[in-house]
């Protein structure tokens, strides 16, 4: 799919990053919904994607998960050329990504979601036979259902639950099997102040091993869990640095948190 | 566990139960009807038997096969009909037949295994071609599949036999019982319905059914969770055409005969009307939908004639039936089924609610 030839896949091998963009563009006929990205995250790095609607955020995530093929350039993950990897492919490298629409389930039960989720990254995808109780996918499942506090809530069909138990439930399904990196799609919109400590807490009580991109447009959320900015705008990015940088920079309160924030 | 709830309801949230757990929920009316089947030899005619019951079955077995992709996978394939009239092909050409020349003769349990084997192999090359396209693109691509398949056989006569096809082909003799006879061909038909229908309900709750019911509802998620979902469908296929394939060597058995009718435009499209007037939703839908038609075309005939109509226009009501149970129930008989519980059941909880305030209301 990529318009860029394999000698220049091949140079730089292995770079030790866990994520790596190069020159990345994606065109909607002739709108550049991403153009020439350039990005790179170390393995346990957590960034945070900021920019005004339409800045290209989504797309680049689209594009990291294969939803979308890349225009031209090379996306690596953790150091392997994933640019023509299907999407399966990559979440069971250890990718993972949740939605800004939840994307559920939803004549399921919150347990089968779940359940789902830890089939999806395991072998045996194919299976007739019914699992049994001492399944250790099933504990797999309860567990993380626990963990992301719907245990009261696991028999119930998924269409049932609360707006924002369905987007706890959205990051439970990313955090199935054993992910290496994860994409937030604005996990905290639609939340209310509670709940949005309790996406605080699990955001930054996951394991230092992994890593994951936020994409966040509450700023209270999004700089208490992150060590790195980068700002995109009109499909570019034009900025990168550390939360405190961001905040203070110039530019970047005229462009991004100018109006609102006065 | 009936809910009268959206077309494609899953049948219970509860995914993961023993067999036993599984017979000890089932109602009384799974036991009246499963009894009612068994002892029916005892009640009912041959003609009853064979023509009306195991017919049905059998048809009801290639249209579960439909149910299972539509139903669970979101995929509307008319290639079931041919995979069976396929395995029922291969059974006469391997086996024996008839036509002489052209029959093989090898003994039923090395023609059968081979006749399913290659029909599944079939419907799902057949499932290969056309897994990457949806709704109505299926139903063309399939459809087409069938036409060709239909045209084939026709025009071939040195592997089909063309227009007359193979006639005298005949249920095996074995363990000293001729299958063909009235009463161990019901049973075997029985025997191979039921199986289906059990490994349907039983795989819908596995984690393959599990990931295909993902499939249909959200196919975009299912490959953000690590599920190749092409390859998850092309496998439904695979799984659809073993039943279609059994059923399609019960249908050249009942028949004792196989052309290109049997595969033919009109049989594909029945099926589809089977599946859709049984309803969609649940594994029994394309029984009740098979038995219907059977005893529409059997009895269709002298109704009209007994109202006074010409009998040939038996057609005209098969058809005005369908339009009336679509119009009224988008999801078959089985729809209607659950609507009506649901009613009785909630006339009842407000009989019992009124009883409860008329009694104590302060």
């Amino acid at each position: 799919m990529s318009a860029v030839p394999n000698l220049e896949r091949l140079s730089t091998a292995s770079s030790g990053n866990a994520l790596e963009l190069r020159g990345v563009s994606r065109l909607f006929g002739a709108l550049a919904a991403l153009s020439d990205v350039t990005l790179s995250v170390r393995p346990g790095e957590r960034r945070a994607v900021l920019g005004s609607n339409g800045a290209g955020k989504t797309t680049l995530f689209n594009c990291v998960t294969g939803d979308f093929s890349p225009s031209s350039g090379v996306i690596r993950f953790f150091g392997e050329d994933v640019t023509a990897f299907p999407p399966h492919e990559r979440i069971r490298r250890g990718l993972r990504r949740t939605y800004q629409i939840s994307s559920l389930f939803t004549g399921l039960t919150v347990i089968d979601n779940v359940y789902l989720a830890c089939r999806g990254v395991s072998r045996n995808r194919f299976s007739l036979r019914r699992p049994r109780r001492d399944d250790t996918l099933q504990h797999a499942a309860e567990s993380l259902v626990d963990a992301v506090h719907l245990t009261a809530v696991k028999d119930r069909l998924v269409g049932e639950l609360a707006y924002g138990q369905q987007r706890q439930l959205e990051i439970a399904l990313a955090l199935s099997g054993a992910p290496r990196f994860i994409l937030f799609d604005e996990p905290a919109a639609g939340l209310s102040p509670t709940e949005r400590a309790d996406l605080v807490q699990i955001l930054t009580s996951l394991p230092a091993h992994i890593g994951y991109i936020i994409i966040e447009h509450d700023m209270d959320v999004a700089l208490r869990v992150v060590e790195s900015v980068t700002m995109m705008h009109n499909g570019r990015i034009f900025k990168e640095g550390r939360p405190d940088e961001i905040e203070s920079d110039p530019e970047v309160q005229e462009l991004y948190l100018g109006g609102g924030h006065g | 566990m009936a809910l009268a709830e959206p077309r494609f309801a899953i049948a219970t949230p509860r995914s993961r139960e023993g067999l036993a757990e599984v017979i000890a929920r089932q109602g009384t009316g799974f036991w009246v009807v499963a009894a009612l089947l068994v002892v029916m030899p005892l009640i009912a005619s041959p003609f009853w038997l064979v023509q009306i019951l195991a017919y049905a079955m059998i048809l009801g077995m290639i249209a579960l096969s439909l149910m299972f992709l539509a139903g669970y996978g979101g995929i509307v394939s008319l290639i079931q009909m041919t995979v069976a009239a396929f395995a029922a092909y291969l059974v006469a050409i391997f086996g024996d037949s008839a036509i002489t020349q052209i029959s093989l003769k090898w003994p039923w349990w090395t023609a059968v295994p081979v006749a399913i084997l290659l029909a599944t192999l079939f419907g799902t090359l057949g499932g290969a071609l056309s897994v990457r396209t949806e709704g109505i693109y299926t139903i063309m691509i399939t459809l087409a599949i069938g036409s060709a398949f239909y045209y084939l056989t026709l025009q071939n006569y040195t592997i089909f036999n063309g227009f007359s096809g193979f006639n005298g082909v005949m249920p095996p003799v074995f363990l000293g019982i001729d299958w063909g006879g009235t009463v161990p061909f019901y049973y075997l038909t029985l025997g191979c319905a039921a199986l289906a229908y059990g490994v349907v309900v039983y795989v819908s709750r596995a984690p393959f059914g599990l990931a295909l019911q993902g499939t249909r509802d959200n196919p975009r998620r299912m490959a953000a969770l690590g599920f190749d979902v092409v390859a998850h469908r092309i496998a439904a296929y695979a799984f659809a055409a073993v039943i279609a394939a059994f059923a399609g060597v019960l249908l050249v058995w009942y028949q004792r005969q196989v052309s290109p009718g049997t595969g033919g435009v009109g049989p594909v499209v029945d099926m589809l009307i089977i599946a859709v007037v049984g309803g969609l939703s649940r594994p029994i839908g394309p029984f009740i939908g098979a038995l219907v038609y059977v005893l529409l075309r059997t009895f269709a005939l002298d109704l009209l004639d007994w109202v006074g109509f010409e009998g040939k226009r038996y057609q005209l009501l098969i058809g005005f039936g369908f339009l009336v149970i679509v119009l009224f129930s988008p999801d078959g008989l089985i729809g209607i089924w659950q609507r009506l519980r649901e009613r009785y059941r909630k006339s009842r909880e407000a009989q019992d609610a009124q009883m409860r305030t008329g009694g104590g209301a302060p």
